[in-house]
């Protein structure tokens, strides 16, 4: 990438990568040889180019000459200018990207890096009874018995898995320890989490850091803050938390709004009710899971 | 000597309880690990003077009835006889039509009971009750709470004298809270007022009841044709009992009554409640395993839980509240509550079938479990999940909440559907 800034020695080169669904991100129509930029549409409403801004960047200091001093989006103001003159160049990406912002989206950009991973540094990669695909283990992770772990599935430091654990295409962050006989497909496990045993968690399920769930329970897509135990909330929702319908409120914020069922006094069903949300500080990833709780402070992380 | 009729209805009764029903004539499906009238005839051999035991319906006498028919008069060496009748004549058409069996021997008084429903049985308490005072009809009544009541016969009571002033089956508005149990106790006299209402129905030729229906000749509803006409004349009366009784009308009430007995057998089997043993899996609250089921050691087990005739259950299995009937085979590290497992099922590993439980408050002693309906405004409602017979179910999936007819074998998670 340097090579290709010095080479056409203008000031700024930005990486671009092609994807399907351009309208999410900022499209950039470029030449095809040189990769002089005509145009950068930030999240254009009609398809442009399948061509988008990767979010790399080589700048020399003058661009710094072209930020004033006030909140600037580089995006939206100093690039499009940049184009008009001539100055930004595209150069495409050849290895896999994955905007991996959302909890769904981290999961598959780590399904492509394990890939990438197995092609080029095979050796990193864990094998072995109950190992199955793309595998990545810490040293210090332990595995029990007759577990099945894989494929796309990547063990941090200090995490215990015990006997008779199915894995599927998750990431288990450091210190977390997953009880026996669970089954997890597609969700992130956050740091120091304990996960009980007959546990079955699918479809993104997301936990903060230092969740406890409470064993025989089934999660299905929730988020869920740090350290808010959701053995309770999930009992008293009837062991069953459901993926909502809308994943987004507002910018930049990432708010999930949980739905349960909740039972009537008199015994009779009351349909789906909307729980309250709480906001987890600009991280997407969510929260909630059951009853209001404060917001956390700005910037905490594990959400 | 006494004897005692138990009404076991047909094939057109009971159809709450499909796709179980496809398989065992409810009266014969297990709960707590034996056959529902195994309860009421264990009951009834125990009430010192018992002779005879008649079980009046119109199922055709197949297999799985004659079988058990012979089971029982060898277990409780008592006569139990299965008298067809020759078409669906209400709960007392049959009583009348076979009158003269029941009063073969000349039977100091007969009890008769309701083949669905799950009781404690005080027979020799309302025996007692008779002897104390002969009346021709004796029931058996319970309390429940306000709401509840309207979806049960109920019975407004002399409190001294304990006489059924009042009877009305299923009203729209509150009546009373004492609740008409099923289980009676009658006496030879009781026939008379049963000969009355069916001469006056024959009189009458053709019949149609409050809904519209059509009803076949001989047809006598006890609780409305005799019951409702006869109360406040000094021919009824009840005796109040606060013991376990549940109806059991659906998978989910099975599952419930289930718990129930299983409670009792602490008092009255308790050589039948599982125990945690070295080497065995482990066992909480009330367990019954079939002495020939193979359970490993690493399974989890209850409370309320049934396991039935050869049945295998992997290692790590994890089972709450439901009943495993015959043959069905748990693989490793599933996880089964709140479900019914149809015979000869298969659940693959690390798979997950459960369902909602709807049992009656705890709260609240009185509280009945709800008259329950499959759907509300088009979805359908949580419930007991059940896997009919011989159902397969893959690897690693979900079955939540949804009702998986015979022989099916399933390729993905379900949530919430009735599976064709």
């Amino acid at each position: 990438m340097v090579q290709f800034h010095r080479h056409h020695g203008q000031e700024g080169s930005i990486l671009v990568t092609r994807v399907e669904e351009p309208s999410k991100y900022g499209v950039v129509v470029c030449e095809a040889d040189t990769g002089r930029i005509h145009r950068f549409v930030e999240k254009p409403q009609v398809f442009v180019s399948n061509k988008i801004n990767a979010g790399m960047y080589i700048l020399s200091p003058a661009v710094l000459r072209r930020i004033q001093l006030r909140p600037t989006s580089i995006e939206k103001e100093v690039f499009p200018v940049m184009a008009e003159e001539g100055q930004l160049y595209a150069m495409e990406l050849q290895g896999f990207w994955m905007d991996i912002g959302q909890p769904k989206d981290f999961l598959t950009g780590m399904c492509l890096f394990l890939q990438s991973l197995r092609q080029k540094q095979p050796e990193q990669l864990c094998s072995g009874p109950g190992i199955v695909g793309n595998v990545l283990v810490d040293p210090s992770a332990r595995i029990g018995q007759n577990c099945s772990i894989g494929p796309n599935v990547s063990l941090g430091p200090g995490v215990v898995v015990e006997d008779g654990v199915c894995i599927r295409r998750c990431t288990v962050l450091r210190d977390a320890h997953i009880r026996s006989h669970s089954w997890l497909e597609s969700c992130i496990v956050g740091w120091r989490c304990r996960v009980g045993q007959w546990v079955r968690m699918e479809n993104v399920t997301v936990l903060g850091e230092d969740v406890i769930v409470n064993d025989e329970l089934y999660l299905n897509g929730p988020a869920c803050c740090p350290t808010s135990p959701l053995a309770t909330r999930c009992r008293s929702l009837g062991s069953s938390c459901e993926r909502p319908a809308e994943p987004r409120v507002g910018q930049g914020t990432l708010a999930w709004a949980s739905q349960a069922r909740t039972r009537c006094v008199s015994g009779s069903w009351t349909g789906w009710k909307q729980l309250d949300t709480c906001f987890c500080g600009h991280k997407p990833g969510g929260v909630l899971v059951g009853t209001p709780s404060p917001p956390p402070q700005e910037g905490r992380a594990g959400c | 000597m006494l004897k005692a009729v138990i009404l076991i209805g047909g094939p057109q009764k009971g159809t709450r309880f499909r796709p179980l029903s496809f398989e065992v004539p409810k009266p014969l499906f297990p709960v707590a690990g034996v056959p529902m009238i195994q309860h009421h005839i264990e009951a009834c051999a125990q009430v010192p003077g018992m002779q005879e035991i008649l079980l009046i319906g119109f199922y055709q006498p197949d297999e799985p009835l004659t079988r058990f028919l012979e089971a029982a008069q060898q277990e409780f060496n008592l006569p139990v006889r299965y008298l067809q009748e020759f078409a669906p004549l209400g709960t007392g058409g049959g009583l009348y039509h076979f009158r003269d069996q029941i009063l073969a021997g000349g039977p100091e008084a007969f009890f008769v009971l309701n083949a669905d429903v799950c009781s404690d049985f005080p027979l020799s308490a309302m025996l007692a009750a008779h002897r104390h005072q002969p009346h021709p009809f004796l029931l058996l009544g319970t309390t429940a709470n306000r709401t509840q009541s309207l979806n049960y016969g109920c019975i407004v009571e002399n409190p001294q004298t304990h006489e059924v002033l009042h009877y009305v089956e299923k009203p729209s508005t509150f009546v009373s809270d004492i609740i008409n149990c099923g289980i009676y106790l009658f006496s030879p006299e009781a026939l008379k007022p049963l000969r009355d209402v069916f001469q006056r129905n024959q009189q009458n030729g053709q019949l149609e009841d409050s809904s519209g229906l059509w009803r076949g000749a001989g047809t006598i509803r006890l609780e409305q044709d005799v019951f409702a006409a006869l109360a406040g004349q000094g021919q009824i009366y009840v005796h109040l009992n606060d013991g376990i009784w549940s109806q059991i009308k659906s998978a989910g009430s099975a599952l419930y009554a289930s718990r129930l007995y299983l409670g009792q057998y602490q008092l009255t089997h308790p050589e039948r409640l599982a125990k945690h043993s070295p080497g065995g899996p482990r066992i909480r609250g009330n367990v019954y395993i079939h002495p020939t089921a193979k359970v490993a050691p690493s399974a989890v087990l209850g409370p309320n839980v049934s396991i039935g005739e050869g049945v295998t259950v992997g290692e790590g299995v994890r089972l709450r509240e439901s009943i495993v009937l015959h043959g069905a085979t748990l693989q490793e590290h599933t996880c089964v509550l709140h479900s019914i497992v149809g015979w000869g099922s298969m659940v693959g590993r690390w798979s997950r079938v459960e369902g909602t439980p709807n049992d009656p408050n705890p709260n609240d002693p009185r509280a009945h479990m709800d008259s329950e309906s499959l759907f509300k405004d088009g979805k359908l409602l949580p419930a007991i999940t059940i896997l009919g017979c011989r159902v397969r179910i893959p690897a690693e999936v979900l079955i939540l909440n949804s009702i998986v007819l015979p022989h099916k074998e399933l390729s993905r998670s379900f949530t919430n559907q009735i599976i064709l």
